[in-house]
């Protein structure tokens, strides 16, 4: 028996968030224009006492203006899907659950597409009608798989997937019936994309619903461990599967809706991170949300930074990137994991 | 549906074999449910007016043919629904008031082996019955982690701890999670088809160390199940239900008769009181030439 402590807990966090340190300034450092580890560590430094006026004004520019910002929404992105995937994967009972399959992120293309036909002029327009479209098909979906007033997972599966191929097909329609409109920014952005520069406000908005949903989900994580093992057996365990079921489904579709609308829908990340997590640290809920959260964080720094430096100057979208690096590793591990 | 429950309670409760203090734990008495797909529709299930009671250390075995109440009974007595009319009470509390946690600390449910989605450790497994018992995030205590240890070695399956469920035989697999009924310190625990998937040899070996732990741990067990055979070796007390309804309540020997039985289950059975004054139940052929 090798029950999960506080200790463990705590050092694999620790030991997971100064590996995405490292990917951070990893991050910085690779680039169009190089820069050299020292230089960032000190001016990491000057800004960290408040003299970032110090720094050259090109360089304070390509590195903390453009490189930084783009990493601190990847960190928020990548461990919004993650936890999302392995919220999910428990709720749903399935292991190939990820944070689409509810239909969450088609309900935020076809949002942004509406709001881009209906308002174009409008600087927020994309984010604003994602964040509605998701939070729509969120209820929506809710309110279909509801039986007896309890969400019934097989039901709300189904009804997910029905609404995300529905979805689908009305986008599909629109961007071929509205071919001549300037929509390509659009295709761009179903891969997913982190170049989009979001403002300040939108990133506080991101960091505050990404601590509330991600504390949310872990105060049941501890119920999670027990309804995998089947919804009848939680509840006599002494688990109030209602309750928890409503709270993992809102909230992990709430950070689906955050990431996607941030930065649409980037692929492989909210079902893989979950997987290489628990085939590396066990599928203790406790610690699993947590590490998915930091390992998430990390596969979305680094693999935006392939994306924009592997074929430079051009930039790949990041999802393009997840997607060609995800399914050969996702193979390996289940393989390795068959043995 | 009075007559039979007269007569249950006159052959089940009260005697006293062993000579042992026996404290009564579960009271059913007059309890139905009826399912319906709406509110105002007719019911597509109804389970009518049940009565028994289970002492201490008792095994009670709910006994009957697919679609007779069974599983109704097993959920009226864990609490999850509450009866239309009459109790369900443990200890004086009526199940199905109870909140799920204080519920869990006194009954334990062993359902028919469920599949396991994500790999788990055999040991690991069995603390999730310290569950009801922790604080918010449920970190195992040094007593937890000895609980499930003794709750291991009860069923004698300490070897398996650092196995992974996943990897477990059938017999292996009903253990531990048995020992995880048993870390849940219950007053009763229920077992729904706990033989289903077990040969011969588990199925006795399980059942006698029910007998075993109910008699050291003062369990009340009940357990549903449709094996006649071991349900008359081993239960003190028989429920027979069919149709939803209940028919008869009491000793194996008082429930276990021919004609009762054959019109129940509707198959061509013997029956005959082996020496130690349990029944023992034959099938027969169709032209009377006995197949055991």
């Amino acid at each position: 028996m090798r029950p999960l402590t506080v200790r463990r807990l705590l050092w694999t966090c620790g030991g997971l968030a100064l590996l995405l340190l490292a990917s951070v300034v990893l991050a910085l450092k690779l680039g169009a224009v190089p820069v050299s580890v020292t230089d960032l560590v000190l001016d990491l430094g000057r800004i960290a006492i408040g003299r970032a006026d110090q720094l050259p004004s090109e360089y304070r520019l390509i590195v903390f203006d453009l490189r930084l910002p783009r990493i601190l929404l990847g960190i928020l992105v990548g461990a919004a899907l993650s936890v999302a995937g392995a919220s999910f994967q428990a709720l749903l009972r399935n292991p190939l659950a990820d944070p689409y399959v509810l239909g969450v992120s088609s309900g935020a293309a076809l949002g942004s597409i509406l709001a881009l036909i209906i308002a174009p002029r409008f600087a927020l327009i994309t984010p604003l009608g994602a964040l509605i479209g998701a939070i729509a098909t969120i209820a929506g979906v809710y309110f279909l798989s509801r039986r007896d007033g309890q969400l019934d997972s097989t039901t709300l599966l189904l009804a997910g997937i029905i609404c995300a191929s529905f979805f689908s097909a009305i986008i599909l329609f629109l961007m071929t019936t509205l071919a001549g409109r300037d929509l390509r920014g659009m295709a761009f952005w179903l891969m997913g994309d982190l170049s989009t520069p979001v403002t300040p406000a939108i990133q506080w908005i991101f960091t505050v619903g990404l601590v509330v949903g991600i504390g949310a989900i872990y105060s049941t994580s501890a119920d999670l461990n027990l309804m995998l093992t089947g919804e009848r057996e939680a509840i006599h365990l002494g688990v109030d599967v209602t309750r928890v079921k409503l709270v993992v489904y809102v909230c992990a579709s709430l950070l689906t809706a955050l990431a996607v609308s941030a930065s649409g829908a980037i692929g492989y990340v909210g079902l893989l991170v979950p997987h290489v997590v628990r085939l590396i640290f066990g599928s203790d809920y406790r610690l699993l949300i947590p590490a998915s959260a930091l390992c998430g964080a990390i596969a979305i720094v680094l693999a935006d930074t392939l994306a924009r430096t592997i074929v430079s100057p051009t930039e790949l979208p990041v999802g393009a990137m997840t997607a060609m690096a995800g399914a050969p590793v996702f193979i390996y591990l289940l393989r390795r994991g068959l043995r | 549906m009075s007559a039979p429950n007269t007569f249950a309670r006159a052959a089940g409760a009260g005697e006293d074999r062993a000579g042992q203090e026996r404290t009564l734990r579960l009271n059913v008495e007059q309890a139905s449910y009826a399912y319906s797909s709406g509110e105002q529709s007719i019911p597509t299930f109804t389970l009518g007016a049940t009565s028994f009671q289970a002492h201490e250390r008792e095994i009670v075995a709910i006994l009957g043919p697919n679609a007779s109440g069974k599983s109704t009974l097993l959920r009226l007595v864990t609490g999850t629904i509450a009866p239309l009319s009459g109790r369900v009470q443990l200890d004086g509390e009526e199940t199905s008031r109870l909140d799920v946690r204080a519920r869990a600390q006194r009954i334990a449910v062993v359902h028919q082996e469920s599949p396991i989605v994500y790999p788990a450790l055999a040991g690991d497994f069995v603390l999730q019955g310290r569950y009801p018992y922790g604080k918010a995030l449920r970190f195992a205590t040094r007593e937890d982690i000895e609980i499930a240890r003794n709750a291991l070695a009860q069923v004698g399956a300490e070897h398996l701890s650092k196995r992974m469920i996943g990897e477990l035989s059938g017999g292996e697999k009903q253990r531990v999670i048995l020992a995880r009924a048993l870390a849940q310190k219950p007053r009763l625990i229920l077992l729904d088809e706990p033989t289903l998937h077990l040969d011969i040899g588990a199925q006795v070996e399980l059942l006698e160390r029910l007998r075993q732990l109910a008699q050291e741990n003062r369990y009340t067990v009940l357990m549903v199940t449709h094996e006649l055979a071991l349900a008359a070796e081993f239960a003190d007390q028989v429920v027979l239900l069919q149709s939803g309804r209940c028919l008869r309540v009491g000793t194996p020997a008082a429930v276990y008769q021919r004609d009762l039985l054959e019109q129940v289950f509707e198959a061509p059975l013997d029956v005959e009181i082996g020496p130690a004054g349990r029944p023992r139940v034959n099938l027969r052929a169709r032209r009377g030439e006995e197949i055991t």
